[in-house]
């Protein structure tokens, strides 16, 4: 089987005053239909540049996608007019933003922000979209939806203002929706609920998830597959619960011990990831994680470790002693 | 799945309850309102309320002072002043509402495109409104006029030339914070055109602070309106325009009728000083940081 999504060495660069900024340097992954995968990794690893790389809106200047391939459903999106890539955004491909508060448009209402998205795409009409925006949100769980199409943002909490964005961006019957940081902003106890909520909704309607986040438990539970990235490069990638039990890259070791878990003694201390992110405007020919990490040997400052396999099939490691990482990790 | 019910309180209140607590809050602003009002009821029925036709001549009785038969006096050609003023009223408001308008849209969107697409358009659009903004109003409507002539459509162009980049440098500096709110990139997300988030997601963002520049805008159209048919650029005779009729009763006049120049004048002042006090107001109620809760 094809993939749907498939990123081939993609390569977004920024110009800045500081100097060229690799934010996504290289960056290979697949997501096949009705797959959930995790991009992971901390502040300015590239992930969300990653994903508005796809839908091709890094603003230009200062940014530029200068080399790679986004094959959706076999079609390069780089290839793509303005036209056919609008036809794209929000038809084919979905997107859920971090803040809820700000992403919905504070003056006008929730009814005209869900039915516009079907208007431009299908040139449905008002009646038709109407009928469409109500069922959408008793989809995501929302009570009265007649009601809530007429209200504006203000009037909704958080965590409904992020479903109505689910909404949004189902609206269209997509195959892939990219939530970038989708529950960062919300509460503990909303988080779960948009996540189930999310991750319930793609299966049943079988749209590809891709998940940006920062926090692991969200991988764990939720993803098939993940992707770790640093420093603009994918550090580590497989299937979620070979990377939970046998990770096989520092950085990926570092985060995964950054947490708190149940398996764990609760006196067991929590080992934040040492040191401060790379600055991407000044990284030398070695491994971008060798100055954070406690397993760098001579070798790591002479190339940057490519991405291989690594433990179980499906699973590889951007990291020269990927192989002997479970006994050096006893060890220490 | 669970079905979210909580809400946030809503107050609506109706239109007649915020006009009330508006004039309560706002009692300078309710009186410029009022000026405002009373011009516009002047222009809009100048035909029933002036008691004499605006340019009929009575030579029986030139340049009388104010009396029973011609409330305001009438000036040098026997005309009756009060329904000069009446019919001026008509001639300042159009010319300053079109103005005000015309320029206030072309400034509003050039503003809000400027602030969207940033880059270069942005600064070539600016270049060009820091040139045009290097004259002061007036100098600039005076050069359009030179170019084009005098009348009424020419001083509407004359004025709403300068308008546009005022408007369209307040605008883009609110636009310039709206184009980094997240909704905006949400509204790219979903495939909409550059126009359609122009103008459906970014345009009644900045809406507010745009009303209240177009209520300055009518009082300094029609104070440019006036200074340009005061100095014969302008509307010509015989169209009742109150800046004419101040030049035709200044000079020769001053001190035997200076009820000529005194009544236009305060027409003008009164006018221009109501649209100042209520867009102020204005300000004040819609601006959330100066409402008191």
């Amino acid at each position: 089987m094809t993939a749907l999504l498939d990123v081939r060495n993609l390569h977004t660069h920024f110009r800045t005053g500081a100097g060229l900024v690799r934010a996504v340097d290289g960056v290979s992954y697949t997501v096949d239909a009705g797959e959930t995968v995790a991009i992971v990794g901390e502040s300015g690893s590239g992930k969300s540049v990653g994903a508005m790389s796809i839908l091709r809106l890094i603003p230009d200047p200062p940014g530029r996608i200068v080399e790679g391939q986004i094959l959706f459903g076999g079609r390069d999106l780089l290839g793509l007019s303005a036209e056919e890539m609008r036809a794209v955004r929000g038809g084919e491909i979905g997107m859920v933003f971090q803040e809820p508060m700000t992403s919905l448009n504070p003056v006008l209402t929730i009814g005209r922000q869900m039915t516009e998205t079907l208007q431009q795409h299908r040139g449905a009409d008002r009646a038709t979209a109407d009928r469409r925006a109500l069922e959408l949100l008793s989809l995501v769980g929302i009570a009265d939806p007649k009601r809530r199409l007429g209200q504006y943002p203000h009037q909704l909490s958080g965590g409904m203002r992020q479903r109505i964005m689910i909404a949004i961006a189902l609206t269209c019957e997509p195959r892939l929706i990219i939530a970038d940081e989708p529950t960062t902003a919300l509460d503990v106890t909303i988080q779960a609920q948009i996540l189930e909520l999310m991750t319930g909704l793609t299966r049943r309607l079988n749209v590809a998830l891709v998940i940006i986040t920062h926090n692991l438990g969200v991988v764990a539970r939720y993803a098939s597959r993940v992707n770790v990235m640093y420093a603009g490069r994918i550090v580590e990638s497989g299937p979620a619960a070979d990377l939970y039990h046998d990770p096989r890259h520092p950085y990926t070791i570092a985060l995964l011990r950054s947490v708190p878990r149940l398996d764990r003694p609760r006196q067991a201390r929590l080992d934040p990831v040492e040191g401060q992110p790379p600055d991407l405007t000044r990284l030398d020919g070695g491994c971008a994680f060798r100055p954070r990490c406690r397993f760098a040997v001579a070798a790591c400052a002479e190339a940057r470790p490519p991405l291989e396999p690594a433990g179980a099939s499906g699973h590889q490691s951007a990291c020269f002693r990927r192989n002997e990482l479970s006994a050096a990790q006893a060890a220490a | 799945m669970t079905a979210v019910t909580d809400d946030l309180p809503v107050r609506r209140r109706s239109w007649l309850a915020a006009s009330l607590r508006f004039a309560r809050r706002q009692p300078l602003g309710t009186f410029g309102l009022v000026i405002v009002v009373i011009a516009a009821i002047a222009g809009l029925s100048a035909e029933w309320i002036a008691p004499y036709s605006p340019t009929a001549n009575d030579f029986a009785a030139m340049t009388e002072p104010p009396s029973a038969a011609h409330w305001l006096g009438t000036d040098q050609f026997g005309r009756d002043l009060l329904s000069r003023i009446v019919y001026g009223a008509r001639t300042a408001l159009i010319i300053g509402f079109v103005s005000a308008f015309v320029g206030g849209f072309l400034g509003l969107v050039l503003g809000v495109a400027s602030a969207y697409f940033g880059g270069w358009i942005d600064d070539v659009l600016q270049r060009v409104m820091d040139i045009l903004m290097a004259f002061p109003l007036i100098i600039m409507a005076l050069a359009v006029v030179a170019i084009f002539g005098t009348g009424v459509q020419n001083v509407i162009a004359a004025i709403t030339v300068p308008l546009v980049p005022r408007c369209a440098r307040v605008v883009r500096s609110s636009a310039l914070s709206i184009r980094e709110v997240p909704y905006i990139d949400a509204a790219r997300t979903s495939g909409f055109s550059h126009a359609r988030i122009i103008l459906r997601h970014m345009v009644p963002n900045v809406v507010a602070p745009f009303l209240i520049m177009l209520t300055a805008f009518v009082g300094q159209a029609i104070l440019a309106e006036a200074s340009l048919s005061y100095l014969g650029l302008g509307v010509q005779e015989p169209t009742p325009a109150w800046g004419l009729m101040l030049q035709g009763g200044a000079e020769e006049y001053a001190s035997t009728a200076p009820w000529i120049a005194i009544f236009p004048g305060l027409a003008i002042a009164l006018t221009v000083f109501g649209f100042s006090l209520f867009g102020d107001a204005l300000r004040d109620a819609i601006d959330p940081k100066m409402r008191e809760r």
